[in-house]
C-alpha cells in the first residue's frame, strides 16, 4: 500500500519532474557552459575558457546598464516601500466609500508593463506633456525634462511604477487585516497613542509583508525588461540612460547573436542578485518578526 | 458658591462644550475631510491619465494631439474611427495581435491546469520519500532567475525546430510553473483527509480521488490561477520577442512595443491602440476583483 501510495506520487509529479530537468537544471548547466564559448550560431562555437567574463571589464554598455540596474533597485525599493506602505495605511480606514478607492487603486497594477510604459512616455513629454503642464501652472516653471534627460529618466521610470504601487498594497493591507485586534487592545490598555501603537504594534507585524514585498521587489527589478525595451527603444539620450541590465542581455543575445557572451552576463547578473537577495535575507533576522516565534519561546 | 448661578456659568459651559464636544467633532470632520481628499487626489492621479489618453486616442488626424491647456475628458472629438484603424490596420492588425496573445494563453491554460493541479495533488495529499526534498526545490525554482534559463532554451527550441512558432510559449506550461503550484497546493492542503480515506475504502484509485474528489473543489483557487495567467500572457514581451518573427504572429504586447519604437507612429492611433491592450486586464480585474486580491493577499501571508 505505502509502495503504490509512493509510486502513484511520482507519476502525479512526473510533468513537474521532466520540467525541471529539461527546463530548468539542463538549461541552467549549460548556459554556464555556453557561457565559456563564443557561440554565435553562424559558426561552430569554440572553447574560450574565461575570456567573456574578462571581455566585460571592458565593456562599457556592461558598466553601463549595471549602473542603470542598481540606480533603479537603490533609488525605487525604498520609494515603493514607503509609498505603499502609506497608501495601505490610508486604504485601511473605515469610511464610507473606501471600496470605490481601493478598486480604483488597484486597478493599474493589472495593467502590463508595455502599456504602461507606452502612456507614460508620452505623458512625459518634456514640453508638452501632460506631466509637465500640470507642473507649470503650479508654479514650477522648469520641471524636468524626464525621458529626454539623463538624470531623470529612472526617476521617469519610477513614477511610472507608482501609478501601479497598488498591487504591493494588497500585500500590506492583507497583512494590516490580520493583525489581531488584542494588540490594539492590551496597547490602549497600557495607554499607548496612536503614534506608539503604529511604533510597536501595526510596523512590527507588518515586516513580514514588508520582507516579502523587499525580495519580489529585487527579483523584479533585476529583470526589468519591458518598460526598458519601450523607452529605450528609440536610441539617443534614452537608450544609454534606460539601458537596463537584462535590455543589455537581450541585445547582446537576440540582437548581436553573441550567445557565448550574453550567457556570461546573465551568470553576472544571476550572482549579483543571488547576493543581494541573500543579504537581504541575512539581515531580516534582525527586524523581521514573526509571531510564531513568540510562541515557542 | 458652586452650583449656584452667576454669569460666568453659561460662559463656562459653553467653553467645556466647545472642549468636550465641539472641537473633536470638528477635528474628526477635519481629519475625514483631508482623507477624502487625498483619496481623490490620488483616484485623479490614477484615472486623469487615462481619460486623458481616450480622450487623445478619439482625436482625428486633423486636430493637433497635445494641447495647451490638456483636453482632460472627450468633449469635442468622437473619432471612433480610429479604435477600428488600429484594430484592422494591415500593417500592425491589433485584432490579430489580440487573438495571437488569447491562442497563446488559452493554451497555456490547459498546460497549466493539467500540470499544476497533478503536482500540486501529489505534494498536498500524496506521502512519499523525498516530498520535503523535492518541495524545497520547487520553492528554489521559483527564485532562480529566468535569465539563466533563457538562452539555452532557446537554442533549444531552435534545435527543435520551434522557432517562429507558438510552440515555446505554450509547451513548457506543461511542465508545471513553481508558483501556481505552490498556490494550488496550499489550497489542497485545507481539505479533510477523511475525504480521501473514505474514498480509498470505498475503492477509489488515487487518480479518481484527484480527478472526482479533490478537482472539483479547487475551483475557486484555479479561478484565481486562470487570473494571474491571463494578466502574465497577456503582458508577457520578452518571451514572444524572442521567439516570433513573423508579423502574423505577433501578440499584442511586441504589436504595441513595435508601434510605439520602430515607426514613427499617429500618436492618436498609438494611444487607440494602448487602451486595446488595457482594457482586457482592467475588465478582468473588476470581474474578478474578489479572486485577485484573495489570491495576492494568501501569497503575501503564506510567502
Amino acid at each position: 500500500m505505502e509502495r503504490r501510495e509512493e509510486r502513484v506520487a511520482y507519476l502525479f509529479l512526473l510533468p513537474w519532474l521532466i520540467g525541471l530537468v529539461v527546463f530548468i537544471i539542463g538549461p541552467v548547466i549549460a548556459s554556464l557552459l555556453i557561457s565559456l564559448t563564443d557561440w554565435n550560431l553562424l559558426t561552430p562555437p569554440n572553447w574560450v575558457g574565461l575570456k567573456n567574463y574578462e571581455k566585460m571589464f571592458s565593456d562599457r554598455d556592461f558598466y553601463n546598464s549595471l549602473r542603470v540596474t542598481f540606480r533603479f533597485v537603490i533609488l525605487s525599493l525604498p520609494i515603493y516601500t514607503v509609498v505603499g506602505l502609506s497608501l495601505a495605511l490610508l486604504l485601511n480606514q473605515r469610511i464610507r466609500g473606501m471600496y470605490f478607492f481601493r478598486t480604483v487603486l488597484f486597478m493599474p497594477s493589472v495593467i502590463a508593463g508595455t502599456a504602461v510604459a507606452v502612456l507614460w512616455s508620452i505623458l512625459l513629454n518634456p514640453d508638452v506633456g501632460v506631466v509637465n503642464q500640470v507642473l507649470q501652472s503650479i508654479g514650477i516653471a522648469h520641471p524636468p525634462r524626464w525621458l529626454a534627460s539623463r538624470d531623470w529618466a529612472i526617476p521617469a521610470v519610477i513614477l511610472m511604477g507608482l501609478w501601479g504601487v497598488g498591487g504591493g498594497v494588497i500585500i500590506y493591507l492583507a497583512g494590516l487585516q490580520n493583525i489581531p485586534p488584542h494588540l490594539y487592545e492590551a496597547a490602549t490598555i497600557d495607554g499607548a497613542n496612536p503614534r506608539q501603537k503604529f511604533r510597536f504594534v501595526t510596523l512590527p507585524m507588518l515586516t513580514p509583508s514588508i520582507f516579502f514585498q523587499l525580495i519580489t521587489g529585487l527579483v523584479a527589478a533585476f529583470q526589468v525588461f519591458d518598460v526598458a525595451y519601450v523607452l529605450a527603444g528609440r536610441g539617443g539620450t534614452r537608450a544609454s540612460a534606460l539601458q537596463f541590465y537584462l535590455l543589455n542581455v537581450y541585445e547582446e543575445g537576440f540582437q548581436n547573436g553573441r550567445f557565448g557572451y550574453a550567457s556570461a552576463l546573465s551568470w553576472v547578473l544571476v550572482v549579483i542578485a543571488t547576493i543581494v537577495i541573500l543579504i537581504t535575507f541575512r539581515t531580516s533576522e534582525r527586524w523581521v518578526y514573526y509571531e510564531s516565534e513568540e510562541d515557542r519561546a | 458658591m458652586r452650583g449656584s448661578p452667576s454669569p460666568n456659568q453659561s460662559h463656562r459651559s459653553t467653553m467645556r462644550r466647545l472642549r468636550d464636544d465641539i472641537i473633536p467633532r470638528g477635528r474628526k470632520l477635519l481629519r475625514l475631510l483631508v482623507l477624502y481628499a487625498i483619496l481623490l487626489a490620488l483616484c485623479g492621479f490614477v484615472l486623469l491619465p487615462v481619460s486623458w489618453m481616450l480622450t487623445a486616442a478619439l482625436k482625428p488626424d486633423s486636430v493637433p494631439f497635445y494641447s495647451i491647456p490638456p483636453d482632460w475628458f472627450p468633449s469635442e472629438h468622437f473619432e471612433w474611427r480610429n479604435f477600428e484603424t488600429a484594430l484592422l490596420d494591415p500593417v500592425r492588425p491589433f485584432l490579430r495581435f489580440t487573438l495571437n496573445t488569447l491562442i497563446i494563453f488559452g493554451g497555456n491554460v490547459v498546460g497549466t491546469i493539467f500540470s499544476c493541479t497533478l503536482v500540486a495533488y501529489a505534494f498536498a495529499r500524496l506521502r512519499f520519500r523525498g516530498s520535503g526534498f523535492l518541495f524545497n526545490v520547487l520553492i528554489i525554482t521559483m527564485l532562480i532567475p529566468w535569465q539563466s534559463q533563457m538562452i539555452p532554451q532557446f537554442l533549444l527550441f531552435l534545435e527543435l525546430g520551434w522557432y517562429g512558432t507558438y510552440l515555446p510559449l505554450i509547451v513548457p506550461s506543461f511542465a508545471g510553473n513553481a508558483f501556481f503550484i505552490f498556490l494550488i497546493r496550499q489550497y489542497m492542503r485545507t481539505f479533510p483527509r477523511d475525504l480521501d480515506e473514505a474514498a480509498k475504502i470505498d475503492g477509489c484509485s488515487y487518480f479518481g480521488i484527484f480527478r472526482f474528489i479533490i478537482l472539483p473543489l479547487c475551483r475557486p483557487v484555479l479561478a484565481v490561477v486562470v487570473v494571474f495567467m491571463f494578466l502574465g500572457s497577456w503582458g508577457d514581451l520578452l518571451g514572444p520577442l524572442i521567439y516570433l518573427n513573423n508579423t502574423d504572429q505577433f501578440t499584442i504586447a511586441i504589436g504595441l512595443a513595435n508601434f510605439a519604437t520602430r515607426y514613427s507612429p499617429n500618436t492618436n492611433l498609438l494611444m487607440a491602440a494602448n487602451l486595446v491592450m488595457m482594457i482586457p486586464p482592467i475588465l478582468v480585474f473588476f470581474f474578478a476583483q474578489e479572486q485577485l486580491i484573495g489570491g495576492i493577499a494568501s501569497v503575501g501571508l503564506k510567502g
